[in-house]
């Protein structure tokens, strides 16, 4: 029988947990969970230059593997600074697990040294979080957290530990089995059938279908339920990697940024089918004039989800792919003729435009540009902005898990660490960022982090001087009142990557922009791609904040 | 909290949960965010097995309680919601108390 330190045990069950892997930095009060990993030796610590990048770096690693990755910082202001990565993952619903150190327990309550209540402060933004009283908790609550992150709806988890725990020691008989998810919630009979009977009977139907799909790995069900019935799909944001763009019932992303047809044939639709979607506001637009005729058939593990937002006739909870399945025998096979044109005739009438789509140095342009550069399964990260509904409408799509946006909380400073994340997970797959030179100021700090693992990480940086989709809604609502909106002293970002050690080029600087951009994507390792847009250069359609998915403003009205 | 006296408009929720510091902050946590009155709080632990506690609170029935009742469902320390009528002497019981 051999002692171990709480650190050490922390450790070893994380070991058991199959973590390869974990992001975060070190401080006093997590310097002997640090010390443990230093004498095991086999888990790869990546060290992110900002708590707040270390936990997005976990959520790369979870959103393109689909399992719970885990991300480490000290008390105080390590755990306030990764609490925006945590709540961020509460939103989307993404399972990881942070690990923050805390003052011993003899001096918690006492205002110590880089002491701050994180128990407290977690609550709110995680899925559940552990306070650990003793060491022997550590066996219960480690394999919990796992379990509890990756079971039903995910989400993250915290375990606050103090120090005097990761010191103790204890002798260990046998170690607990690694948590793992529970089995997925298999849905009721009856309103399943029913379900299927108001789909076979329904002449419009639409499915509105989002993270749920990604999150239970139900792409194929999907496919096989739309084509069967001949119903036209619409992902949310969430939802975009869940069915290839080019399907031909894919009508596009639907809600404040969607093509016009997408919001005018939902707006004529007789039953939305809501599979893990959760009627978001920027989905839904005003909720009372969304799907107005439509009868709902709503899906999602969460039970409290259902009826959240839009009352549902028929409300079933469960594991999207497990309903999915469950439908395919029970749907009747119909082509739906008559609703598919007059989807197409609305898709001819408000197509979804993308001006300057041939040009490289437009944002549409070198979106679709670098799309043609990249395989199907390269791994595409957004910051928030214009960009990252410029990509959700022009990227083309087509393999799950390949998508990492920042949906729920909209996070600015999400897509950089989380691309170094996804390279960690996928490391012989490209990794793209597209960002906004905002978005970008808030977690630039982790090129340090870039450099040092040399991972194949391109940023694609849309530079406007100016936080560009607020800039857009004060020249729309606020009578062109700019204020605290633009960066008028010009950054030289291609030198501040380079002082980093990460290749870079300005493409303003290009002779040839698409050649310069095709050789920084091919060639492999890190590189920094400076793109200069126009900041009046709008993100169209747009639906106003509180109007109705049907009153859209382009780029003509 | 205030004094409102037990009305037709008030339903008594009847939670079990796992007796750890904590699980209150988490409970209170999920109706003060959502801007919902609890007026009283009855908690104690149940005789017998050292790890669960009962947890009485009546709050104002409104249109938003079955979305409350389901978030707090959701809640890895709570095992069981029960939800009874406005009477219940959990609170009539004790009310000589608060005189």
């Amino acid at each position: 029988m051999q002692s171990y330190t709480g650190a050490d045990i922390i450790i070893t069950l994380l070991e058991r947990q199959g973590i390869k892997t974990i992001a975060g930095i070190p401080g006093g009060a997590n310097l002997p969970i640090y010390d443990a990993l230093a004498r095991n030796g086999r888990i790869r610590h990546v060290l992110a230059r900002h708590e707040q990048g270390a936990g997005f770096i976990a959520q790369g690693m979870t959103r393109v593997s689909g399992e719970v990755q885990v991300c480490f910082a000290t008390s105080g202001p390590g755990a306030t600074n990764i609490l925006t990565a945590i709540a961020d993952a509460r939103l989307d619903s993404i399972p990881i697990v942070c690990i923050t150190g805390q003052v011993p327990s003899s001096l918690i309550g006492t205002d110590a040294f880089q002491e701050v209540d994180t128990y407290g402060l977690s609550i709110p933004i995680t899925k559940h979080n552990f306070l650990v009283r003793n060491i022997a908790e550590l066996f219960t609550v480690i394999p919990e957290a796992f379990r509890i992150a990756a079971s039903g709806r995910p989400g993250p988890v915290l375990i606050d530990i103090p120090k005097d725990v990761q010191q103790a020691r204890m002798e260990v008989h046998s170690w607990p089995d690694p948590g793992t998810p529970d089995k997925p919630i298999a849905p009721e009979r009856t309103p399943l059938i029913e379900a299927a009977a108001m789909i076979n009977a329904s002449r419009r139907p639409i499915l509105y279908i989002g993270g749920g799909i990604i999150a239970s790995g139900a792409s194929k069900a999907l496919l096989e339920v739309c084509e069967k019935s001949s119903i036209p799909v619409t992902p949310t944001l969430m939802g975009l990697d869940a069915i290839p763009s080019d399907h031909p019932l894919n009508i596009g992303m639907l809600g404040m940024h969607a093509a016009r047809y997408t919001n005018h044939a939902l707006h004529a639709c007789d039953l939305l089918i809501a599979v893990g979607s959760r009627f978001d506001d920027r989905a839904t637009g005003r909720v009372e004039a969304f799907c107005p005729t439509a009868r709902i058939i709503h899906v999602d593990i969460d039970p409290s989800e259902i009826d959240k937002i839009k009352p549902s006739s028929i409300g079933i909870t469960g594991d999207a792919r497990l309903v999915l399945e469950a439908w395919i025998p029970e749907i009747r096979k119909t082509d739906r003729s008559e609703w598919i044109t007059e989807i197409d005739e609305l898709r001819k009438r408000y197509p979804l435009e993308l001006p300057g789509a041939d040009d490289p140095m437009s944002s549409y342009g070198v979106i679709r540009h670098t799309a043609a550069l990249l395989p199907d399964d390269a791994i595409i990260t957004t910051d928030v902005g214009q960009h990252q509904m410029k990509v959700a409408q022009a990227y083309p799509f087509s393999t799950p898990r390949t998508w990492l946006t920042s949906g729920g909380l909209g996070t600015m400073g999400f897509g950089f660490p989380t691309a170094i994340g996804a390279a960690l997970q996928a490391p012989d797959r490209p990794v793209v960022c597209f960002s906004g030179d905002g978005s970008f100021l808030m977690n630039i700090q982790e090129l340090a982090t870039l450099a040092e693992e040399n991972l194949n990480v391109k940023v694609i940086l849309l530079d406007n001087q100016s936080l560009g989709l607020v800039h857009q809604q004060q020249d729309l609502f606020y009578g062109s009142r700019f204020i605290a909106v633009n960066y008028p002293r010009k950054v030289d970002f291609a030198a501040i990557a380079k002082g980093f050690g990460v290749d870079a080029l300005s493409l303003g600087e290009a002779e040839d922009p698409s050649e310069a951009l095709a050789g920084a994507i091919q060639r492999p390792g890190p590189c920094l791609i400076h793109v200069p847009i126009d900041v009046y250069d709008k993100v169209f359609p747009m639906v106003p904040p509180g109007g109705c998915n049907t009153d859209m403003l382009t780029h003509t009205n | 909290m205030n004094t409102t006296e037990i009305t037709n408009m008030n339903t008594i929720l009847e939670l079990t949960v796992a007796n750890h510091p904590g699980v209150m902050s988490h409970v209170m946590g999920l109706f003060a965010r959502r801007a919902f009155n609890v007026d009283s709080i009855v908690c104690m632990p149940l005789p017998g097995n050292a790890g669960l506690s009962r947890i009485w609170l009546r709050v104002q029935e409104d249109r938003r309680l079955d979305q409350m009742i389901r978030q707090i469902e959701k809640l890895i320390d709570v095992s069981e919601v029960k939800r009874h009528g406005p009477g219940h002497e959990v609170f009539t019981a004790i009310a000589p108390y608060f005189e």
